[in-house]
């Protein structure tokens, strides 16, 4: 019922930054058709007497203090970055495929 | 591509004879908290980077935000400060996009469900006021700060890398966003303007955040769009994005008008697009086109649960508000018994608190008005800083407005006992003091100046006797020049008129 195209499957990754070959669209379009199928399904539930349910814990309101509590010590937080330089994290060129 | 250089421009008062702008803003204020928006991790400006960091605002696997409660009791005091409904109930959503300054991958804001609606506020231009109707206040959290290495100037273009400090991500920001603004004809690019200086006086009275433009607390998105006069549908608007001094907002409105008038001139379309605004030249500059706009993929965040204001903790807050700086002025106008005209100079002047604060300390409101705006006014011009920034305090203007008052000192004497004080010298009394600026009453030294001047211009005396009183003017001058202006020239006059006349 809901099929998703060859277009549409592109877009979303390149939205996810994933590199899908031609044959990989054609296989992931369909495979993720048939689990929006199955998800789909859950809207034929009989849900007409039922309140929007919004989040899976009914709770609201939760938060915290404005107490400020100790962050991690720089060299442990720069020790789980790929490549570090002054202090900052660094990443690569960030204007590479346009302009 | 457009390029800063290459625009053609209209000229304003021309443009304005064939078109119309629209404006809008969506300003972001970075809030005074203590704490990040979702962790304990602190919010100190200028600190060593990636020293605030945590599992939560780094986005790691497994981490959990919790909303902080004093960022969302100051979004509802914003939100009521400007008129706004207050949400029963809402929701933060995620903003899906990959940016190295944004480390989860996305951004916690809110999207279909904004904790504040519908407000509005009025702000004042010569004159006339204009209602800006206030679309949305949401809460969100900011982003991290790149820095672009190998390029020009620190300017992403041509970088080679960029390195990131993540002491930003996550400090609560708080987007108020305006619906468009139409009918400000020629005034746009001050009632853009105004509407930020309004909004940040709020901001300031609430004491929700600092507000330190230069230090990117607040920064606006500006939109202007220019149709035809006349025309039934507005223009395609162009967004000019971090625009961060009240002054630049209202280049970046005068500027676009100019762009734009040019294009439809040339009878080409105005893109829609992000621009950015060069503090240097005042122009702006094309950024990302929108046409290709990001698609964010919003959906409710599942690691928060809904946010449900309680309707009398609203009603207190509401309650508590500070008095509000349009009821301020009004009350101040009142009291002070000045025109309206003349009240808003003093607002345009940014003297409002500093006049306040010296009438409180003191000195008459007239006294008051006229050394911050004549006087420091000048001083701060020269220096090239804010009225806030000289080295005086309002408690220090007073006490010279008193010396004044008593004549202790007259008028020219004040002003060197002001350069006294702007120079660190101390209080005014303790300037007047060291420098020996204390007006001469009839003193020997005074007597014997006024007679040597009588003494020294036979000429003059003889006029004078012979009935031109104005020429008592001139020994007036000798004596004055004698004492190195520290006579009181009223008395040095009559000491005068007494033996001459
Ligand atoms: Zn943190």
């Amino acid at each position: 019922m809901s099929t998703l195209s060859r277009d549409e499957l592109a877009h979303l990754a390149r939205l996810a930054r994933l590199a899908v070959t031609d044959e990989e669209l054609d296989l992931f379009a369909g495979q993720l058709s048939v689990v929006l199928d199955a998800v789909a399904r859950v809207g034929e539930a009989p849900v007409d007497d039922v309140a929007p349910t919004t989040h899976a814990v009914p709770m609201t309101n939760v938060t915290r203090p404005d107490v400020v509590r100790p962050s991690l010590p720089r060299d442990v937080v720069l020790a789980g970055a790929p490549a570090a330089e002054d202090d900052r994290f660094r990443v690569p060129r960030i204007l590479g495929e346009e302009a | 591509m457009t390029t800063t250089a290459g625009d053609r421009l209209v000229a304003y008062d021309e443009l304005l004879t064939r078109y119309e702008p629209v404006i809008g803003l969506e300003t972001h204020v970075e809030l005074g908290t203590a704490s990040k928006m979702f962790c304990g991790c602190a919010t100190t400006f200028g600190a060593e980077p990636n020293t605030q960091t945590c599992p939560v605002c780094l986005g790691l696997p497994g981490s959990l935000p919790v909303a902080n409660a004093a960022a969302i009791e100051a979004t509802v005091r914003i939100g009521l400060a400007l008129g706004c409904r207050i949400a029963s109930w809402c929701r933060f959503a995620r903003k899906n996009y990959f940016y190295p300054d944004i480390p989860k991958g996305f951004q916690t804001s809110q999207y279909d469900e904004p904790l504040c609606t519908a407000g509005h506020l009025d702000v004042e231009v010569d004159g006339e006021t204009y209602r800006v109707e206030i679309e949305r206040v949401h809460l969100e959290e900011d982003t991290g700060k790149n820095l672009h290495v190998g390029g020009a100037t620190g300017r992403i273009h041509g970088a080679d890398h960029s390195l990131v400090d993540y002491n930003r991500a996550g400090i609560p920001l708080v987007e108020i966003v305006t619906r468009p603004i139409p009918g400000t004809g020629a005034k746009a690019p001050e009632v853009a303007r105004a509407y930020v200086t309004e909004l940040r006086d709020i901001l300031l009275a609430l004491g929700v955040s600092e507000v330190r433009m230069e230090q990117g607390n607040l920064r606006s998105d500006v939109n202007t769009s220019l149709a035809p006069i006349g025309d039934l549908e507005w223009g395609t608007r162009t967004e000019t994005k971090n625009v961060n001094s009240l002054r630049s907002v209202e280049r970046a409105v005068r500027f676009e008008m100019r762009r734009q008038a040019a294009v439809l001139d040339a009878g080409r379309r105005v893109l829609q697009e992000t621009r950015h605004f060069h503090e240097d030249t005042g122009t702006t500059s094309a950024g990302r086109s929108k046409e290709e706009a990001t698609d964010y993929r919003y959906f409710p965040e599942p690691d928060l649960v809904p946010i449900s204001p309680d309707p009398e903790w609203v009603e207190k807050l509401a309650a508590a508000l500070p008095e509000l700086p349009a009821a301020r002025r009004a009350r101040l106008r009142q009291e002070w018994g000045l025109s309206p005209t003349e009240m808003s100079w003093i607002a345009n002047a940014g003297a409002l608190g500093l006049v306040d604060e010296t009438v409180a300390a003191g000195a008459t409101p007239g006294d008051a008005r006229k050394w911050w705006l004549g006087e420091l006014a000048r001083r701060a011009n020269d220096a090239g800083v804010e009225l806030a920034g000289l080295a005086i305090s309002p408690r220090q203007v007073a006490e010279l407005t008193r010396l004044v008052a008593e004549g202790t000192v007259n008028d020219q004497l004040a002003r060197q006992a002001l350069d006294g004080v702007l120079a660190g010298e101390g209080d005014p009394a303790q300037v007047v003091q060291a420098r020996g600026l204390a007006v001469m009453g009839e003193s020997d030294e005074l007597v014997a100046a006024v007679e040597a001047a009588i003494a020294g211009a036979p000429d003059v005396v003889e006029k004078v006797r012979g009935g031109k009183v104005q020429a008592l003017g001139a020994l007036v001058g000798a004596v004055m020049k004698a004492t190195r202006g520290k006579a009181d020239a009223a008395t040095v006059r009559r000491m005068l008129e007494q033996r001459v006349l």
